[in-house]
């Protein structure tokens, strides 16, 4: 069966990229490169190592705000589960963040914080905190109490309770919300690239399209939604190894 | 939390924290955080005049078109692909794909084949939006139970009457909770089409406010947007909880 | 017939391992407990049998020290209780195994929660593990295991610890009737050939008789004790002959007629 569904992905990539060149060559739109030509401009920046350069400047401050996001993001997560009071005073702002357009903010962060590195960690990390908080402050208030109390009736300490069952038991959902902060974290990233400074492959972006590169372009923002889905599946999987014991079902089925 | 016995609102610690806003206004801490009082007032001022209604009008109007065509495509695709086992194999991989890639780093195409104007902006909130709905229809059909199915047919339902008196119903809690979420993630892509793409309606204001340094203006701004996405967003939290009553026992 | 035994009688004759006295408890306006007062002979199975609301359950994790009573006092061996101890040790009714960890952390995790050292509680984990039949499962996980396996692996958990009295939460609900009778069996052998007190709470009126060496009769609204019976005639039968006993068949039809109008 995993043939078959291999044979089906492989189909529709096909079938997309196919439509891809097709509509290039109509063409479209003058803007529009066939996938070929994209494919091409690709190969060369990967070869002359431009494209390297230009996403070590952008993962830059992706992987400090991811970081720090995922720290701070659980650690707080964890107390707001914990505590109701810390609940009530914490999770509206997070709430708040989570459904408010915060790309509006981004000019204002870089009036504070100018446009270096400082401003776009910033950005990476509004944009990926608040869905790593509220999932690690749901997982953890919602640990099942079975568990809790058989921690409690062997006498465990709170300390146990917290590290030996609420942690693991939350785990999946953690993980699942750190995926979530890492994608909108690669949003900020870009965001803060092509409207803040351009550097990266956010120029690569910008710049290509100004002189009408138009296949380096499409090759730029292909290889960064390839890279971004990679990653992201690759997390997947990582999370299915760790977490083994917890995709099968529950013990008290 | 409880104070005295009473149990205090969920959101409520929110007027706390405008009170802190308030002070920290007042005190002059940085000219970033004008007072909340001082805000409320501007809000008042902004929302009569002509160039904040014209902003909320092309921001309503890319949202609500953005919104429409996501749900219009997004609905039947999912039940396509929840019905249908070629169709979720060959397009799921895609939806997943695009549900957590950078949509951001697509806007500078749209721009370039759509050009400069609101047509690209609505494509841009359609694409935010229509991802996760699509995702969760499809959940919402796939988990209608078997027997149900079989019930409609051994009562000789008509393919009309069967999905609109059964499926839709007992995928509706999936569908409202998908479009919830993506009415969400439509304010953001709107306002992301806005700042990227064309600078009108509410991202022009934001632009406007924050390179002339009014802050207060452009919390003003934000504070109406984001009480404008809170209130369509509890509209489909009241319809689910209307709903909910037969959500958890289908 | 069985005749209930007072009180004051037991005492003078049997040594109590756990006594409840003028215990209450309220959820809000509910009363689930009005001053309870009960006593657990040493070295025996007393079952706690009563329709739903009787409070049985609320009663069991009082003593067990995760509920605390309104008022009324618990002891154990003598001592109050004034929360979980190492002198009790208890089995849920929905197992409460965690599920990513194997058959011998599950079993060993009272004994790492006490701080016992690795070796030493994968040792005693492994002796359980034996005695309740699933040796082999070592590193098998909760999922993989069937209702009345996991139970099992809840029993040698609460084993391992060593501690003197067993607090058994509806423990054979979640599982098949089969394996129920099995385990029935299986715990009459238990009682014997351990010395520990065992208080069991359960809704079934054969199980009750089946495996009792003391039956408290449990009624709701408001709770109370409304017999005490103690079975003796086919108490040293063995598992196969008991169901067939008269003694057994009487007690049985017995507590259904008290019980039925309580059937909500």
């Amino acid at each position: 069966m995993s043939n078959r569904s291999l044979l089906l992905k492989l189909l529709s990539a096909a079938i997309l990229f196919g439509a891809w060149e097709i509509a290039g060559r109509i063409p479209v739109s003058y803007a529009f490169p066939t996938f070929v030509e994209s494919m091409q401009a690709l190969a060369r920046m990967f070869f002359d190592g431009s494209l390297f350069v230009a996403y070590g400047e952008t993962l830059k401050p992706l992987v400090v705000g991811i970081a720090i996001s995922a720290v701070l993001g659980i650690a707080i997560g964890l107390w707001i589960g914990l505590s109701s009071t810390f609940d009530w005073l914490f999770s509206p702002i997070f709430i708040v963040m989570q459904a408010a357009p915060l790309a509006a903010l981004i000019p204002i962060l870089v009036m504070a914080y100018g446009i270096g590195l400082t401003s776009k960690v910033f950005v990476v990390c509004i944009m990926a905190m608040p869905v790593i908080v509220l999932n690690t402050s749901g997982a953890v208030r919602n640990t099942p109490s079975s568990i809790k109390e058989m921690a409690r009736s062997f006498l465990g300490t709170n300390w146990d309770v917290v590290f030996k069952i609420i942690l693991p038991a939350a785990s999946p959902v953690i993980f699942s919300g750190l995926r979530l902060g890492i994608s909108a974290g690669f949003i900020g990233a870009i965001l803060s690239e092509l409207k803040i400074t351009p550097t990266g492959v956010g120029d690569i972006i910008t710049y290509s399209r100004s002189i009408a590169d138009y296949p380096s372009m499409y090759a730029a923002i292909f290889s960064i939604i390839v890279l971004a889905v990679l990653f992201l599946n690759l997390l997947e999987k990582l999370e299915k190894t760790l977490f083994e014991g917890n995709y099968r079902g529950y013990a008290s089925d | 939390m409880k104070i005295m016995g009473y149990r205090l609102p969920a959101m409520s610690s929110l007027i706390l924290w405008g009170i802190l806003w308030e002070i920290v206004g007042q005190a002059g801490v940085t000219f970033f955080i004008p007072p909340l009082s001082k805000v409320f007032v501007t809000l008042f001022e902004v929302i009569g005049t002509g160039s904040f209604q014209k902003a909320l009008w092309d921001t309503a109007y890319a949202f609500f078109a953005g919104v429409f065509f996501s749900i219009v495509i997004g609905i039947p695709t999912g039940i396509m692909m929840g019905k249908n086992r070629l169709i979720d194999e060959m397009l799921l991989p895609w939806v997943n794909m695009f549900l957590s890639a950078p949509l951001t780093a697509l806007v500078p195409v749209l721009m370039v084949l759509f050009g400069f104007g609101m047509k690209s902006i609505i494509i841009t909130t359609t694409l935010f939006a229509i991802w996760i709905i699509i995702l969760n229809t499809r959940a919402g059909v796939m988990q209608i139970n078997r027997s149900m199915i079989e019930m409609a047919r051994s009562f000789g339902a008509s393919p009309m009457d069967a999905f609109f008196k059964i499926y839709f119903w007992a995928a509706l809690p999936e569908i409202l909770g998908g479009v919830r979420i993506g009415v969400i993630r439509a304010v953001k892509g709107v306002i992301i089409g806005q700042l990227l793409i064309s600078i009108v309606g509410f991202g022009a204001l934001f632009e406007l406010y924050s390179s002339n340094f009014l802050m207060a203006h452009f919390w003003a701004v934000l504070i109406v947007l984001f009480a404008l996405a809170f209130t369509i967003s509890e509209v489909f939290a009241y319809l689910e909880r209307r709903v909910a009553y037969y959500a958890a026992k289908r | 017939m069985a005749m209930p035994q007072t009180e004051t009688a037991f005492e003078a004759k049997v040594d109590n391992a756990v006594a409840v006295r003028g215990v209450s408890k309220n959820y809000g306006d509910v009363e689930a407990l009005k001053d309870m007062s009960l006593e657990f002979p040493r070295g025996q199975l007393t079952s706690l049998l009563g329709p739903s609301g009787c409070g049985k359950t609320t009663l069991l994790k009082i003593i067990a020290g995760l509920l605390e009573p309104n008022s009324g006092e618990i002891e154990v061996n003598g001592k109050a209780v004034t929360g979980p101890g190492p002198d009790r040790a208890f089995v849920f009714q929905d197992f409460a195994l965690l599920p990513w960890a194997s058959v011998l952390r599950n079993v060993g995790f009272g004994l790492e929660l006490r701080g016992v050292a690795r070796s030493e509680r994968e040792a005693i984990a492994e002796k359980y593990i034996k005695d309740v039949g699933l040796a082999g499962f070592e590193k098998s996980y909760p999922h993989e295991l069937s209702g009345g396996m996991r139970q099992r692996v809840g029993l040698a958990r609460a084993l391992s610890v060593n501690a003197q009295v067993l607090l058994m939460d509806e423990p054979f609900s979640a599982v098949d009737e089969q394996t129920r009778r099995k385990f029935q069996e299986d715990l009459l052998n238990l009682v014997q050939n351990e010395s520990k007190t065992f208080i069991f709470v359960t809704h079934s009126i054969e199980e009750a008789v089946y495996v009792s060496d003391q039956i408290a009769i449990l009624l709701p609204r408001p709770s109370r004790v409304s017999e005490i019976i103690r079975p003796s005639g086919f108490r040293n039968k063995d598992a196969a002959s008991i169901r067939r006993d008269p003694e057994y068949l009487d007690i049985v039809d017995e507590i259904w007629a008290s019980l039925r109008s309580y059937v909500e």
